[in-house]
């Protein structure tokens, strides 16, 4: 056997699959040089008639802010809703596509798609192209069957039905403060107070979050858009 | 191992032959974003933001990224931390050591070194390095005053590269700030402009610069009180101009982007 022969002079010879880190992040490494990231922290959270979501408002590239004040909170239907995040240019071309089937959707059935429906086009878009897509995205809205719900869907395509969703690059630094002050059963206030002071502290972090926090609190009788300034945060950056 | 920072790190080669043969240069792990500096009618002002990044998360909020050297010499560096925090006490030392063998104990300004003193000796310092392939990860800015009197505003690189302005700036600063410190310098500059002018162009990276912070500390050389360096306060930031408000994801919106 090999190893038996001592001959081998004492000099380390690095193990040939000895893993070497190539210096990139992990949010940055599948984009092309010079494409944009929603580098961000997106929320959504349901409650008893409705939905919040939230995002904050920074587009990077690479460490320059390409737009402090963006808006990631983008409208797939009339109560259908969902926050972006990873490639600026794939979750808009995601969300261009899911708002055409949308449409299209309600005018053969007569009436307004599901939550449900919207997620699952969502999924089937990110799943079936996922070698090509880097897309993180979360969709919340209200419909007469589930009343509030929200849909996590993160690279590659899972969907899953969740009480709350946090994604992005922010979300890794909150998960302990929303861990442990979500509860069930919130009301919309409460609900919309835990959206806004996560994603502050996320903000508060996290390099590629920043700038405004944009939110949306879909109800059945309408949608409600609210803009946090970036001097009027709960927790300061 | 050696503690010299000029000699290169730890003496790799002839270390254990357990070691790789070749060591690289390494890449930053903590890291500062820009320092800006800017002479004034008064002497000189240097600025800089309190975070130290560790990747792209704002780990140290609270870093002080600009230091005194001697009562007349002022730094300020951008880049590994770690290699800045080494620079800070090798030139120290080198401050404490002149203090301690001076010819006279009341001759202070013989003794001292000057701020282009200090500014050529981190060239070498850091051009040795670099010789070396194991650069000190910086970019630091010396400022003072040169031995004539004059106020002096330095620039050293991790690879020894060196120029001295009336305007130094390093990372984003170089590309975002000097172009505004530029256009708004004057000789006779007053105080309260200069540091109005560099909290602008701090505000403006705080805007553009995902790695910096809205607290920032300004410190000043002025040959009547030496080194004054401020402790660290938030500057303001602007969010209400119209057309941010406005959102545009709705349906009739333009994409959102």
């Amino acid at each position: 056997m090999s190893y038996m022969n001592q001959s081998q002079p004492n000099t380390h010879q690095p193990y040939a699959n000895a893993y070497q880190h190539d210096g990139k992040s992990a949010e940055t490494r599948n984009l092309k040089p010079g494409e944009l990231s929603t580098g961000t922290t997106i929320m959504a959270i349901p409650f008893e008639n409705g939905v919040v979501l939230g995002a904050d408002s920074r587009v990077s590239t690479g460490t320059y802010v390409a737009n402090r004040v963006s808006d990631k909170v983008a409208q797939l239907h009339d109560r259908i809703w969902c926050c972006r995040s990873g490639s600026a240019a794939d979750t808009q071309a995601l969300t261009d596509y899911v708002r055409h089937y949308l449409s299209q959707l309600a005018i053969e059935t007569g009436r307004a798609p599901t939550v449900k429906t919207a997620a699952h086009l969502m999924r089937r878009l990110c799943y079936e192209n996922k070698d090509n897509l880097m897309a993180g995205v979360i969709v919340g809205g209200w419909d007469p069957v589930e009343k509030g719900s929200v849909y996590n869907i993160p690279l590659g395509g899972t969907c899953i039905k969740m009480p709350f969703a946090i994604g992005g690059s922010g979300s890794t630094y909150i998960y302990g403060l929303v861990d442990s002050l979500y509860k069930e059963g919130m009301g919309e206030e409460e609900a919309k107070q835990l959206v806004k002071k996560s994603i502050s502290h996320a903000m508060a972090r996290d390099g590629s979050s920043g700038g405004v926090i944009r939110t949306v609190v879909v109800k059945e009788d309408g949608n409600t858009r609210e803009y946090i300034p970036g001097n009027e945060l709960p927790f300061g950056p | 191992m050696s503690l010299s920072l000029a000699s290169g790190g730890s003496t790799r080669a002839a270390s254990s032959s357990v070691t790789a043969a070749t060591e690289r240069t390494r890449r930053p792990i903590v890291t500062g974003t820009s320092v800006l500096a800017i002479k004034y009618a008064g002497g000189v002002m240097m600025t800089a933001d309190t975070l130290c990044s560790y990747g792209s998360m704002a780990k140290y909020k609270d870093a002080r990224r600009l230091q005194s050297i001697n009562p007349k010499t002022l730094i300020g560096g951008g880049g590994e931390y770690s290699d800045f925090q080494a620079i800070t006490e090798l030139l120290k030392r080198n401050a404490l050591e002149d203090k301690c063998t001076a010819d006279s104990l009341y001759d202070e300004d013989a003794s001292e070194e000057c701020a282009r003193e200090v500014w050529n000796y981190l060239r070498a310092v850091m051009y040795n390095r670099r010789n070396k392939m194991n650069p000190l990860w910086n970019d630091v800015i010396v400022a003072g005053f040169s031995a004539q009197g004059e106020p002096f505003l330095g620039f050293v690189d991790k690879i020894g590269t060196t120029y001295e302005d009336n305007i130094v700036a390093t990372g984003f600063g170089s590309y975002l700030a000097l172009p505004i410190l530029r256009e708004k310098y004057r000789e006779d500059l007053t105080e309260g402009e200069a540091r109005a002018l560099l909290e602008d162009c701090m505000r403006v990276l705080f805007y553009r610069d995902c790695r910096a912070l809205n607290k920032i500390q300004i410190a000043k050389v002025t040959k009547e009180d030496g080194v004054l360096i401020s402790e660290p306060y938030e500057i303001e930031t602007d969010w209400t101009s119209a057309s941010f408000v406005v959102p545009k994801g709705a349906l009739d919106g333009d994409g959102g982007w």
